[in-house]
């Protein structure tokens, strides 16, 4: 038996990065190739729609702007560990696609002459974020999928999730779907591939993700011999919600909002006097951390410390009409007014500026697959992500895979037919090992365990003891009894999705610890405590994280340097 | 304050008897506590087999509708503490075919989006798909589409809407403001070619404006309004 379905490219997963690969894919190949999008939620539900603040692309030069800074910018942002000609490719790429959208329909605000407005945001030297509302990646979502269906060649698998890739002699030939509906797991033969799965997601407690948000690509990727490109920078962002975790967009910073302690000062002048909130987020969120720490927080009513995120001073009108979204959630969840009343913040795990190694244009190293947004690491984020970079991200490296993809299959490039030995394991694994098997521990305890364990050794500040306890417990995690599904329902089974969703959390950890402990300085929202400088001389190197059953194996690549060297990075 | 509700849920599943009833659970809550949280307490802590669509937390990925209390609403966005009962009766959404337990069956809805061509047609296709052009654009003109461009695509319009339960080839609220936010999009060129299709039939004047649809809508969007519009620009120009 071969596959059950057969494409010829497969893009996996729907959020921004996914749909405009789709979309280059399918223009790209139009009436010769079939292109599927499989995504494990339903169409339009990635987490990409909970993008706020804004998307950074250099529109006016003739204005003050230019690619130049926003290449500066992203590179110092970095702290001098993203790749260089990747930037340069971004930064002049991102144009085209916000004036790609806004030929597809996407309600950019505008300025009074009927051009595109932008923003100020956290690092950037310019305002250069385009926004609508504070709904852009909702916007960018609803632009992206609805002009998808212009396409007859694009084929939806939605609620369709990838659990195994399968590569053969270091080529891409297929992958294992669990179709949720109806709980079959399908063999999927495709040409080309484009990941597009999304970050890590929830391995932090308190984080700005969705639930769906979990690092599947990663973690297939890896088990298939991708190495995982500098795991150990995770990104807080600033300001999260007190106590969902809702995100509270930087661009409330960029409209003029300040952030406060408990006794009424802006801190921020302590740390960045410059540019004080508009300064990078792995610089505040450390702020943020000291100030709860020296005694400066507020104590919640559950106990949580948190600060001051106040708006105040923006008026109603910018408020209501640029900052709606945060207000809704705010009001509606929180109980606050933020034109009346300051809003409680604490910085929530918010991005992985690591992922998928991928060369300049988002091909890994097996053969007919490319990895696109959050899960591949190019890398233009290096050690932090600049605010409005990422939604450019998904677009530039969505376009750029798309089509590679689609001219890959179109030149020819043949792999070896998916059959049945391809899908054993995962299905020995499915439906002899979990399904319908009570488990003798809970798996969502375990999870909690999980996320307690990052949150406590593996944050905004970090030392090898802390993290040689967190990676103890990781790997304990990993032999407890966990795996099992209570559920025997081939139906919609969300229990036994959780489970195998569980398992990739456990190793993509365990990945996220050993690099984090390995690189002994500190750079970017990677910070040390044992080693608070950063080593260049040593460390201006991208960690790659293999595969292997004892644990990922180590090794360092140099980032490309073209024009910045790097010096100290002040705000 | 409460400290405890009782949840009573929906629960059906095909592999199973594939009977319909529902079954009782005591949550603990807590002030701000929301429906989803309630039932991934019930989820994680007493039945893992209860099988809900969510994700985002934040009404803006639209997974989470459901019939709560008898009117259709986003689990994450409704506060136990606002419905006021002691009972949380939570059901699977009206109008679409169910899964299992809390989960509905999409396609025929994500089906009637796609017919109304939800995207922007332009007469210059090279320009749109080729150049770096951009297309301007006033507050103004922005105004006249943008309230309906927050449609997420929950399904709660479409589950409030009386005219969908008896006839099934009415496109739906959902479907129609989105048929009218393309057609009031200023750089949208299809014009009188979008209404055609609408004047036949009852895809679109089956409508009697219950307008059950704009009081469930979690972003605001007014669908009896676009419905109106529409109706309106059908019959003066098609």
């Amino acid at each position: 038996m071969g596959a059950d379905i057969d494409v010829d490219v497969a893009i996996l997963g729907s959020g921004l990065a996914g749909l405009r690969a789709a979309i280059e894919a399918a223009r790209t190949g139009r009436d010769k190739l079939v292109v599927g999008v499989f995504t494990k939620t339903q169409v339009m539900r990635s987490h990409s729609v909970s993008a706020e603040g804004g998307t950074a692309a250099v529109l006016y030069t003739d204005e003050g702007d230019s690619f130049q800074s926003h290449i500066y910018d992203t590179v110092k942002g970095s702290d001098f560990l993203a790749d260089q000609d990747a930037v340069e490719l971004f930064v002049k790429k991102a144009p085209e696609e916000i004036l790609q959208l806004e030929r597809w329909g996407m309600p950019w605000a505008r300025r009074p002459d009927g051009k595109i407005a932008q923003r100020f945001f956290g690092g950037q030297s310019y305002p250069r974020a385009c926004f609508a509302e504070d709904k852009v990646g909702f916007f960018e979502m609803s632009t992206l999928y609805d002009t998808s269906l212009k396409y007859d060649n694009i084929v939806f698998y939605p609620e369709w999730a990838a659990v195994d890739l399968f590569v053969e002699n270091g080529k891409f030939k297929g992958f294992a779907a669990l179709e949720l509906k109806t709980g079959k797991i399908h063999k999927v033969s495709a040409k080309a591939c484009v990941l597009a799965t999304g970050g890590a997601g929830r391995l932090y407690s308190f984080a700005t993700f969705g639930y769906s948000s979990t690092p599947d690509g990663y973690y297939m990727a890896y088990k298939a011999g991708v190495p995982l490109k500098d795991m150990e920078f995770v990104q807080f962002h600033p300001t999260a919600l007190v106590p969902s975790g809702i995100l509270i967009t930087e661009a409330a910073r960029g409209e003029g909002g300040i952030l406060v302690n408990a006794k009424g000062e802006r801190f921020m002048k302590k740390y960045a006097p410059e540019k004080m909130e508009l300064g990078p987020r792995d610089i505040i969120s450390r702020a943020m951390y000291n100030e709860m720490a020296e005694g400066n927080g507020v104590e919640g009513p559950d106990g949580v410390k948190h600060l001051y995120l106040d708006l105040r001073g923006l008026g109603e009108e910018k408020i209501k009409t640029r900052l709606a979204g945060i207000r809704e959630y705010c009001m509606h969840l929180a109980g606050i007014d933020p034109i009346d009343e300051p809003i409680p913040v604490r910085p929530a795990a918010h991005y992985y500026m690591g992922g998928v190694d991928t060369n300049i244009y988002g091909a890994t190293q097996v053969a007919g697959l490319w990895a696109a947004g959050e899960v591949g690491c190019v890398s233009i984020n290096g050690a932090n992500r600049l605010g409005s970079n990422s939604t450019t991200e998904c677009l530039v490296w969505g376009a750029i895979t798309g089509k590679a993809a689609a001219e890959y299959v179109l030149a020819g490039h043949n792999h070896s037919s998916v059959n049945n030995s391809d899908s054993i394991a995962i299905e020995k694994h499915v439906y002899d090992e979990l399904l319908g098997k009570a488990p003798r521990e809970n798996p969502y305890d375990i999870r909690d365990q999980l996320q307690a364990n990052m949150e406590r050794t593996c944050h905004i500040y970090r030392e090898e003891k802390t993290m040689l306890e967190g990676l103890q417990t990781i790997r304990n995690l990993k032999q407890k009894m966990f795996r099992g599904v209570v559920d025997s329902s081939r139906y919609y089974n969300t229990n036994l999705m959780n489970v195998l969703e569980i398992e990739m959390m456990i190793e993509t950890a365990e990945v996220i610890l050993v690099s984090a402990l390995n690189r002994r300085e500190s750079r970017g929202a990677h910070a040390r405590l044992d080693y608070p400088k950063r080593d260049d001389v040593n460390f201006l190197k991208h960690t790659l994280a293999y595969y292997t059953e004892d644990g990922p194996r180590i090794e360092y690549v140099s980032p490309v340097i073209t024009e910045y060297v790097p010096t100290e990075r002040r705000y | 304050m409460l400290e405890e509700v009782k949840f009573k849920v929906l629960r059906y599943d095909p592999d199973k008897d594939g009977k319909k009833r529902f079954q009782e659970f005591r949550v603990p809550i807590r002030k701000g506590m929301t429906v989803l949280q309630g039932l991934l307490h019930i989820k994680e802590k007493i039945d893992p087999t209860l099988s809900i669509r969510f994700s985002c937390r934040m009404a803006t990925c639209g997974s989470c509708g459901m019939m709560i209390n008898g009117l259709p609403r986003l689990a994450c966005y409704t506060l136990i503490e606002e419905l006021k009962t002691r009972t949380v009766v939570v059901e699977p959404l009206r109008n679409f075919p169910i899964v299992k337990d809390l989960v509905t069956d999409f396609e025929e809805f994500f089906n009637k989006h796609r017919s109304v061509k939800p995207y922007l047609i332009r007469i210059d296709t090279y320009v749109q798909e080729k150049s770096n052009t951009m297309y301007l654009q006033s507050d103004e003109e922005l105004v006249r589409y943008v309230q309906f461009a927050y449609c997420i695509k929950c399904g709660l319009c479409y589950a409030a809407c009386p005219v969908v339960a008896t006839d099934k080839t009415f496109l739906g609220p959902q479907a129609l403001a989105q048929a009218y936010r393309y057609y009031a999009d200023s750089r949208d060129e299809a014009g009188v070619d979008r209404l055609k299709p609408l004047g036949d039939g009852s895809s679109l004047l089956r409508c009697h404006f219950a307008a059950s649809c704009s009081q469930v809508c979690p972003k605001g969007v007014d669908p009896a309004l676009a419905i109106q519009l529409l109706r309106k620009e059908v019959l003066l120009r098609s």
